[in-house]
């Protein structure tokens, strides 16, 4: 684990240097160095055990580690935000006082497919609510647009039902007390992700917070896609649907000849 | 042992979906019944989003309704003439169903659609399956158990209709307007309820058409494999909801059930099947009303708008 570290974290300062030296390469040698001395002294360093999460045909759900350490004691606090997707949200109303049926309906624009935020302790001992809102920590104070038929007024009701439904399939988290620190410096979590997640980039966002400030932070991104014979097969029934549907067609009836064949000698 | 479906993009447990395959495959086998009616809805209750559902199921009852016509064609209870016009019907049909479902999810009110469809046609067979098989018991019973024929030739305006065709093996000289509409109107519902249709078609036929029972099964089944073949292949198409996957496991189970089940079934009295089959259907018709009728515990819900 220790070695791991000490090596993800050699990688990281090749790759700084890497860079450095790529995008200004006219400046001198000895400057570059300070430069990674800086990077050296920056208050908060953060990373994945893996930045690839493959779902393949026995996937049901796993865990990302997340570690890193911070230069001085502070609170930190993690958003994982999935890729952004239109919803509709409907609410049910009554028809003729008999059966409940989709009445109004709400589209929220840029809603994250996935969110979790966890911290070494409650949010609210951490950071106010305006510093929350700023970095849009907390599903309390995620930014939601919405259009559609409905008064003002109720709109937060159906901002509510968004959050719950999420939070219902596991796709929306919050763990106050998930990320453990050791001696003050250093942190870790699990991040977990279910069975259902949605696949696409994800953003790994860690917050440094002092005195109910955020003093650094650091974005890491992760990708989470299917891979193997699943992905296979869902990339044959996007891409040549119409093959793909002659060909589910075909194994059917193949597999009714066989059955209907072997029933049949019995 | 979990599997993930790659185009349901959810993970299951393999012996549940086989375990269910089995056990409606069993019930299909023994009423002779397509068992999509109650596949569709037991795929969305355990997760599966209804469009894949819907589109994976109308893919197994492919598989389904070819075994089980191969067994009917051997005893020559097809009745194939009858079948293709069944068919031309049910085309038709399926294809002005699709774009009803269109419009009626641009509403928001397909699932409302769909469970209305439900009670109301589960409600009607199966009220008349169940009075029509008591009677039969009754009558039966009381004429010492001697088999009871229905009612002999009426004459009605339906003999007086145009396109007059013979269908030798159902023993029929009727017009071919008549399958032609009740294979629309099937075709309608069975692109709508995600189902082949069968539990609808089967009554429509021995009733309404006058078929001889012995080949209303088979017929129903060969007719059944094009019309299914299709929505699979509109659904690939058009929304790529069929999983290929979730098919396999659950047709699998299913053949090995409808084996079982058939065995069962040579078994029972005609009756007894179909009062046992009104009862299955009743059942599913009141807990589907029920749930619509029933103050629900959450009252919104979420769809994808669309992905960026």
């Amino acid at each position: 684990m220790r070695a791991r570290f000490l090596h993800l974290t050699g990688f990281a300062l090749a790759c700084t240097l890497a860079a450095i030296l790529v995008i200004v390469p006219f400046i001198g040698r000895a400057e570059a160095q300070n430069v990674a001395q800086e990077h050296q002294r920056q208050p908060l360093v953060a990373d994945l055990s893996r930045h690839l999460v493959a779902i393949t045909t026995g996937f049901a759900g796993t865990d990302v580690l997340l570690f890193g350490a911070t230069d001085e004691p502070g609170d930190v606090v993690l958003v994982v935000r999935g890729p952004n997707r239109d919803e509709v949200v409907r609410r049910k109303e009554r028809l003729g006082g008999v059966i409940w049926a989709n009445g109004a309906a709400v589209t929220m624009h840029d809603v994250p497919a996935f969110y979790r935020v966890a911290a070494n302790r409650p949010l609210e001992e951490i950071l106010a609510r305006p510093a929350r809102e700023r970095h849009q920590i907390g599903s309390d104070v995620l930014n939601l647009r919405m259009s559609g038929s409905v008064e003002p007024a109720d709109r937060g009701e159906f901002r509510d039902a968004l959050i719950r439904l999420k939070e219902f399939r596991d796709l929306y988290t919050y763990s106050p007390n998930a990320v453990s620190m050791l001696a003050n410096r250093l942190f870790r979590t699990e991040l977990y992700f279910p069975a259902n997640v949605p696949t696409g980039t994800y953003m790994v966002e860690v917050y440094l917070v002092r005195d109910g400030e955020v003093v650094s932070a650091e974005i890491t991104p992760l990708i989470i896609s299917k891979v193997g014979i699943g992905a296979d097969i869902f990339q044959f029934a996007h891409q040549q649907s119409a093959l793909y549907g002659i060909a589910a067609i075909i194994i059917a009836v193949f597999a009714g000849w066989l059955a209907s064949v072997a029933f049949r000698k019995k | 042992m979990q599997i993930y479906l790659p185009i349901a993009e959810m993970s299951v447990n393999v012996f549940l979906i086989l375990g269910m395959g089995g056990g409606i495959g069993f019930l299909s086998g023994l009423f002779g019944v397509g068992g999509g009616f109650l596949m569709t809805p037991l795929l969305i209750f355990i997760g599966v989003p209804p469009a894949v559902a819907v589109g994976t199921e109308a893919n197994q009852i492919v598989a389904s309704s070819v075994s089980g016509v191969l067994a009917h064609w051997r005893r020559g209870n097809v009745d194939v003439k009858m079948g293709v016009i069944l068919l031309i019907g049910g085309l038709i049909g399926s294809f002005l169903g699709v774009i009803l479902f269109k419009f009626l999810r641009s509403l928001g009110q397909i699932d409302l659609a769909i469970s209305l469809s439900y009670v109301f046609f589960l409600g009607i067979i199966g009220s008349l399956m169940f009075l029509e098989s008591l009677n039969t018991i009754f009558k039966s019973r009381k004429t010492g158990g001697a088999p009871v024929k229905r009612g002999g030739h009426r004459h009605t305006w339906i003999h007086g209709l145009p396109f007059k065709m013979r269908f030798r093996k159902s023993k029929l000289y009727i017009s071919a307007l008549l399958p032609l509409a009740v294979g629309l109107l099937v075709g309608v519902l069975a692109a709508i309820m995600g189902v082949g249709g069968g539990f609808v078609m089967v009554p429509a036929m021995i009733y309404l058409l006058g078929m001889p029972t012995q080949v209303v099964v088979g017929t129903s089944l060969f007719q059944i494999i094009f019309v299914t073949a299709n929505t699979t292949f509109l659904q690939a198409t058009m929304n790529q909801t069929v999983d290929v996957v979730l098919a396999l496991l659950l047709l699998v189970a299913a053949v090995i059930g409808a084996q079982i089940g058939a065995k069962f079934g040579a078994k029972l009295k005609g009756e007894q099947l179909r009062i046992l089959l009104a009862i299955m259907v009743l059942g599913v018709c009141a807990k589907l009303g029920f749930d619509m009728m029933s103050t629900p515990t959450e009252f919104f819900t979420m769809g994808i708008g669309g992905q960026h």
